[in-house]
């Protein structure tokens, strides 16, 4: 049982790293809200496996339990195809419609439909390395995954994103023209 | 130029991933292979733009009050303090008389139970949303006129808005908030340091009886009166919380 010296290093630890459970929930579910609700779960379980955590990089760990809790919850939410194909046919659809076309001119927008567009199992990836700094051995312990799967799914993840900002591009110019 | 290297190796090259040799190795090669060159830029770009996007997205305050809360309740307590011990017990008895009440007054619903916790959860919540910076009232004013005719303009539905400076219980103004989906009016007072909400909407039923109940170390009293029904909340001492009651329900 967690006393209360616990859960003051638990505060401590754990708590700053708040920021960056969240912003890997968002951008796992594709929602605020939804990573809202995920992310108060997985820090409750943190906490309760906290006695399970004998030092070592902590963020990983908070991570790894941010993102085991998301995917439970898409499975019994959303029942998601989490594919791991990037389908060229619907991203070649999708980016031509007239809204993706609209909206190419905000960087901000435009990088989140791009990514939106890539599997979340890429897409993890892209955030764990881009926006939280994580290194390669740190995503293959976040994402359980041996240290070549997260080279080569990092390298498809690179790809199928940029493919996805140059259609959008294309779209745009096709548009302009 | 073609070349021989797997894709992969640019990304570890640009991730700083590869060991010190093999860098080495690799930014020779790059200096000469156009296709790595390439590729090596993409991976730049790419970043830039990400970087540039700004995609980080932080967590909203609310959530991390959320979680602290989470974190004193689920946090077990082997000295179980007396206060605590109390307010358990004062909570379990205030939500089983509701429900008892409601039992009784509503009768064919079955989830009463879910019901006042779901109430509880909802006007706590309410009441520590307006605590958050800048949320505490729309209409920010001690004049009970000015008050009452906002909110004339704001709901339906017409109540008593006074102020009770002298006994201790300042009127700060009113707001307008979402309550189980229902829109209430809220007023809000002031007694030394501490704030009291005061929800306000119109009553299903009419019945006269107080509820009290406790939430996360946070005080609520819920009665009705012509046909409107009361809720105030607080972090203040029950006895505070009853004086406020009693005021307004004069």
């Amino acid at each position: 049982m967690l006393n209360a010296e616990d859960r003051a290093r638990f505060e401590q630890l754990v708590l700053p790293h708040l920021d960056a459970a969240f912003n890997l929930a968002v951008w796992i579910l594709s929602s605020r809200t939804d990573a809202e609700d995920v992310t108060q779960d997985a820090m409750l379980r943190a906490f309760r496996f906290f006695e399970g955590f004998h030092g070592g990089d902590v963020r990983a760990w908070l991570l790894q339990i941010v993102r085991n809790t998301c995917y439970t919850w898409l499975e019994k939410n959303r029942r998601m195809k989490m594919t791991d194909q990037f389908d060229e046919e619907l991203h070649m659809q999708s980016s031509a419609t007239p809204e993706s076309i609209a909206i190419a001119g905000d960087d901000h927008e435009r990088l989140t439909q791009a990514l939106q567009t890539i599997p979340p199992r890429f897409r993890e990836v892209i955030v764990l390395r881009e926006l939280q700094g994580c290194s390669y051995k740190e995503i293959a312990a976040i994402a359980s995954i041996p240290l070549g799967t997260v080279m080569s799914s990092l390298s498809r993840a690179r790809r199928q994103l940029h493919s996805a900002l140059a259609k959008r591009a294309t779209g745009a110019d096709t548009h302009e023209l | 130029m073609s070349c021989d290297l797997e894709y992969s190796v640019v990304h570890s090259y640009f991730d700083g991933e590869l060991s010190a040799i093999r860098a080495a190795e690799f930014k020779h090669h790059l200096a000469h292979c156009s296709g790595c060159m390439d590729q090596f830029a993409t991976l730049s770009s790419l970043r830039g733009s990400l970087k540039y996007a700004r995609l980080y997205e932080t967590a909203p305050a609310s959530l991390r009050l959320k979680i602290r809360w989470d974190l004193q309740s689920a946090g077990p307590t082997p000295s179980w303090s007396l206060p605590l011990a109390w307010r358990g017990l004062a909570g379990a008895i205030g939500v089983f008389l509701v429900v008892l009440i409601l039992w009784r007054v509503i009768p064919g619903v079955r989830k009463e139970e879910d019901y006042q916790a779901e109430f509880a959860a909802e006007i706590v919540d309410a009441h520590l949303r307006s605590l958050l910076p800048g949320q505490i009232t729309n209409v920010n004013s001690t004049d009970p006129e000015t008050v009452k005719a906002w909110f004339a303009r704001q709901v339906k539905f017409a109540f008593p808005v006074r102020d009770f400076a002298t006994d201790g219980f300042a009127l700060q103004g009113g707001r307008v908030d979402i309550v189980q989906g229902r829109t209430v009016a809220a007023l809000v007072y002031r007694n030394r340091e501490q704030v009291f909400n005061v929800f306000i909407w119109r009553a299903r039923e009419s019945d006269g009886s107080a509820h009290t109940g406790t939430r996360q170390g946070y005080q609520w009293i819920d009665w009705r009166k012509d046909s409107l029904e009361f809720c105030t909340v607080s972090e203040a001492a029950p006895s505070d919380l009853e004086r406020l009651h009693r005021l307004l329900s004069e």
